[in-house]
């Protein structure tokens, strides 16, 4: 068995999630609702939940543009949130 | 075999297990039955591209491998049609499966209010979860009119398991509006949505919310068979009694070629796997079971017909394409997809048209179509670096 939650942080503030959780739940659980900034700067979040609308986007442990909807949480994560696009 | 799954999990979106849950029951025997030595899984991976015959490279992360094959199945599955209003980009507007499939992944819905808006069987389905889970459902929005729906119960009368799913489905939403012939007018609120503005016939009214489930039945993913040269009518892959596409040794089940939902895709994807191991008398024997079945899907299909005036709600400030941020109003005058797309950016951005190709389509007839690799965004370390699909890192349960 696994531990009972997994620590991740997003846009620095520690949180605790069950595992199984995927990153987008964990930020909308966080009450964070703007994932990126679109092309000319409004707020983005998840619509399609499974991976086809890169509206999700979060930049992950550094690396920019991760569909959050698709990755499950682990263990010392940090989830940055304002991805913009390149 | 290898399969390879999107997800970091195996069993789709209808078994998608819940955070920290068992798999979907249902899943079990199956997800056994392919515990097997030769079988092999990459999950959280997605084909970029199909660089020679008979050979696939495949996104996993940051890293890419190429792999051959022989037989190739494709069962891709279908996303939601999503179509522009004013406000449909605000965050917390989103699909009604996404909702769905976020909450199974972790997000708790208990105690928000939620309006479910769009077409079709998912609207209904959707909103029960959604309560069950604690959310306070406001009211389920279904574009299609009253008659059709009747039509399609009427049309269920000789399939009884189907109408009692349907009965029960409604039963467990007693106490919460249906309406049929309504749809949202636009979104409204600062920063997040607040107000759904509801439109039926010539009344206006607004719910308050803090989350809109927003979503216009299905369309197939197509964009692999196409890349791959498969033949497409009507948006559908074409397959033959086998589910063998137009390119011989490449088959295709499920949504793809046409949307019937789970027990269709079920026997499409066990006829395809025998017919493909050269077990074809075996798939005969399914023949009649995916006939009775096919009449339901073009039952569905005959439903939940988009309704014209779902055009009206678009103004020329609405956004059509989210991830260029292209506004109607910019491309109302031009005559085809690809000329918007060469003049406005329209579809060129990282979902390359999957939302408003769809949207394009019904708006203004273009054709959504005109894959190009890599089908999903790859780094330039996948395409340059391959490993072996051995090496993915994969999940499985």
């Amino acid at each position: 068995m696994g531990p009972d939650r997994i620590r991740i942080t997003i846009d620095g503030t520690p949180v605790n999630v069950p595992p199984g959780t995927s990153v987008a739940a964990a930020t909308l659980s966080a009450g964070v609702t703007r994932f990126r900034d679109a092309v000319t700067g409004g707020p983005r979040g998840p619509l399609c939940g499974m991976g086809i609308c890169f509206e999700c986007l979060v930049t992950v442990n550094g690396r920019r543009g991760v569909r959050s909807c698709l990755l499950e949480c682990a263990e010392g994560m940090e989830v940055q949130t304002h991805d913009r696009p390149s | 075999m290898l399969l390879i799954d999107r997800r970091p999990y195996l069993g789709g979106n209808v078994w998608y297990p819940e955070a920290g849950g068992a798999p979907v029951a249902e899943a079990i025997p199956n997800l056994r039955r392919l515990d097997r030595p030769n079988v092999r899984f990459v999950t959280g991976a997605e084909v970029l591209d199909h660089p020679r015959p008979s050979t696939l490279l495949i996104g996993s992360g940051e890293v890419a491998s190429e792999t051959r094959y022989g037989q190739l199945i494709l069962a891709t599955g279908a996303r939601e049609r999503f179509l522009p209003f004013p406000g449909s980009t605000l965050p917390n507007v989103m699909g009604v499966g996404a909702l769905q499939l976020l909450a199974k992944s972790g997000f708790s819905v208990k105690g928000r209010s939620i309006v479910v808006a769009g077409s079709g069987p998912l609207l209904l389905a959707a909103a029960v979860y959604l309560r069950e889970h604690g959310a306070e459902v406001r009211l389920v929005a279904e574009q299609a009119p009253r008659w059709r729906l009747w039509r399609l119960a009427v049309g269920l009368i000789n399939d009884r398991e189907r109408l009692r799913q349907a009965l029960d489905l409604r039963r467990r939403l007693r106490g919460i509006p249906y309406r049929y012939g309504c749809w949202v007018g636009r979104a409204e609120g600062e920063g997040k949505v607040e107000r759904v503005v509801l439109r039926k016939g010539r009344t206006e009214w607004t719910e308050r919310c803090d989350l809109l489930a927003c979503g216009f039945h299905l369309v197939p993913n197509t964009e692999l068979a196409e890349l791959l040269g498969c033949r497409i009518e009507a948006g559908f892959i074409s397959v033959n009694e086998f589910q063998e596409s137009s390119i011989p040794g490449t088959y295709a089940a499920g949504e793809p070629v046409g949307i019937g939902g789970l027990e269709l895709a079920r026997i499409e994807g066990e006829i395809a796997g025998l017919a493909s191991t050269e077990q074809r008398e075996r798939a005969q024997g399914l023949f009649a079971e995916r006939r009775r079945l096919t009449r339901f899907r073009a039952a569905l299909q005959r439903a939940f017909v988009l309704d014209p005036r779902l055009r009206d709600v678009v103004t020329p400030e609405t956004l059509v394409c989210r991830c260029e941020d292209v506004r109607a109003e910019m491309l109302m005058s031009f005559g085809s997809g690809r000329e918007a797309r060469l003049q406005t950016r329209c579809g060129m951005g990282r979902c390359q048209g999957r939302v408003c190709g769809p949207a394009t389509e019904f708006l203004w007839g273009w054709n959504p179509r005109g894959t190009r690799p890599p089908i999903v965004p790859a780094t330039v370390g996948q395409l340059t670096v391959a490993t072996r699909t051995e090496n993915m890192p994969t999940i499985t349960r």
